[in-house]
């Protein structure tokens, strides 16, 4: 072998490249229609929606590269593959540098970071229903949804270790459960009463910060009646991994009859909570 | 034996013997816990459950820790909140209540709820609710549904428990109630009042700690 063909790619190349190609092509139309419908987060809310689409596309550009490494180790196994015991202690050929493939793995990636930076703060931004996400405490008005104004808003109420809610526009009803109407914007104020935790509707893709002291304002639409969890996602104590509260979307006529069913249920305690305000900060602290 | 294979040899001795030594320490950290308590059972599919809240537990690692104890169908209290009852079953709680009030961070859980006629047995009166400053500890079962407020005895009350286990001849309240148990499972139960005396808030120490006012509900089938 004289120098010059050591210094050449290897021949199966061209073949790895023309085999990744035809995998690609048939590979990635059938994960995004077979495999995006079934990433997380689902389809349960607006929001949900739009990370799930966001996930398709991912891993849309993910298969490719991932055929195209499992190529590239398998032909090596194969090209590489000592079948001397001797001459596989020996160096292989000397490896030199090509401008050609410089410029293009260059290219490629900055094309894909360039490409998935440009996308994710597009897809960030909250859109027509909202990203899902803590805005923090007063959200600037273009990360507003566009029906904010006539968003249901709920407090989430964080506390070791379990969730409640409150209901403003009901009296100020706090519950256990969380429900919601279905296709109704709905203002979630996300705080805590003790430590840091993080309310993670799953299914809705909402996912915002519980801070003592203070609100996390996060907007969602839900469009599917159906039943969930919410978790905690910060550790938060002992019990943290216990931290769950049920969620139910039901109709808008089935909520109203469940507020009603509320309002007499927690009648008695009513007049001992205090009068709503974002921030839940509840005495007495003294004990400690 | 030449001296480098008797120090290789001693070299993976002392390396295995210190991978067990980390691994009975994690497993024996992990694996202890106070020893369960049985409720006693009381009739078909009914069974009996006795606590007592102290302010001081009195003895032991942490005695100026608040605590739960449990009682054994012997009648013997034990510090224990591991408590072992039958499933699909009513449960009959007694709890004494020796600790004065503390108040509760979340009023909400002043309402008695996932009982039977969702209410409470106060030194044989029922209550619907109880002012939230005037609960001293709770016992909830979340998962179960289950919160019961337990009132304080007062601040001025002349012969207050001084540690654990306290005794019937000493200030107290006693309350009861009845819940139901579903499914054989682990459930936690802890107390949502913010009561550890000496730590932020007061959510730490004995709020963090199963066996004092942390447990776990381990509901058994037959």
């Amino acid at each position: 072998m004289s120098s010059d063909d050591r210094l050449k790619p290897p021949p199966e190349l061209r073949r790895i490249f023309w085999i990744w190609l035809v995998l690609s092509v048939i590979a990635v139309p059938l994960v995004v229609i077979f495999v995006g419908p079934a990433l997380p987060p689902g389809s349960a809310s607006d929001a949900a929606h739009g990370q799930q689409q966001d996930n398709t596309v991912m891993v849309a550009i993910v298969v490719p590269i991932m055929i195209g490494l499992l190529l590239y180790f398998i032909g090596s196994l194969i090209r590489f593959r000592s079948k001397d015991e001797v001459d596989g202690l020996t160096d292989g050929p000397a490896t030199a540098g090509d401008p050609r493939v410089m410029v293009l793995w260059i290219s490629v990636t900055f094309v894909i970071v360039l490409f998935l930076a440009a996308w994710g703060a597009y897809e960030l931004f909250p859109g027509e229903d909202g990203a899902g996400g803590g805005l923090g405490s007063a959200p600037i008005s273009v990360a507003l949804p566009a029906d904010a104004s006539s968003a249901l808003p709920v407090q989430v109420i964080g506390q070791q270790w379990t969730w409640t809610y409150r209901y403003p526009t009901y009296g100020g009803l706090e519950t256990t459960e969380l429900v919601l109407p279905v296709n109704q914007e709905v203002r979630f104020s996300v705080t805590s009463i003790d430590v840091i935790h993080s309310f993670w509707a799953i299914n809705l893709a909402v996912k915002a910060d519980a801070v003592p002291g203070t609100t996390n304002v996060a907007f969602v639409k839900p469009v599917r009646e159906e039943a969930s969890t919410i978790r905690c996602a910060e550790l938060c104590g002992l019990w943290h991994g216990h931290m769950t509260s049920r969620l139910r979307v039901v109709s808008p006529a089935a909520f109203r009859v469940w507020i009603a069913h509320e309002r007499a249920k927690w009648a008695p305690i009513q007049r001992y909570l205090p009068p709503y305000k974002p921030t839940y900060a509840p005495e007495p602290t003294y004990r400690g | 034996m030449s001296a480098r294979r008797v120090g290789t040899i001693l070299a993976a001795v002392l390396v295995l013997g210190g991978g067990v030594a980390i691994g009975l320490y994690v497993a024996l950290f992990l694996e202890a816990s106070p020893p369960p308590v049985q409720a006693a059972i009381v009739g078909p599919h009914q069974a009996a459950l006795e606590l007592q809240t102290v302010a001081e537990v009195g003895h032991g690692e942490n005695p100026n820790w608040v605590s739960y104890y449990s009682r054994t169908p012997g009648h013997k209290w034990v510090h224990s909140t591991i408590l072992r009852v039958p499933a699909h079953a009513l449960i009959h709680v007694t709890v004494y209540q020796y600790d004065s009030a503390t108040g509760l961070r979340n009023p909400l859980w002043g309402q008695p709820r996932g009982l039977v006629g969702n209410v409470m047995f106060v030194n044989g009166v029922p209550v619907k609710v109880l002012k939230p400053e005037l609960a001293s500890h709770t016992f909830a079962i979340p998962e179960l549904g289950v919160s019961v407020p337990l009132p304080g005895v007062s601040e001025e009350a002349k012969n207050p428990c001084s540690y654990a286990p306290c005794t019937l001849a000493e200030a107290h309240n006693t309350i009861t109630f009845t819940f139901r148990t579903g499914d054989p499972g682990k459930y936690r139960w802890q107390c949502f009042v913010p009561c550890a005396a000496g730590f932020i808030f007061g959510f730490g120490g004995p709020m963090q700690s199963i066996g004092y006012m942390d447990g776990e509900l381990e509901v058994q089938g037959s």
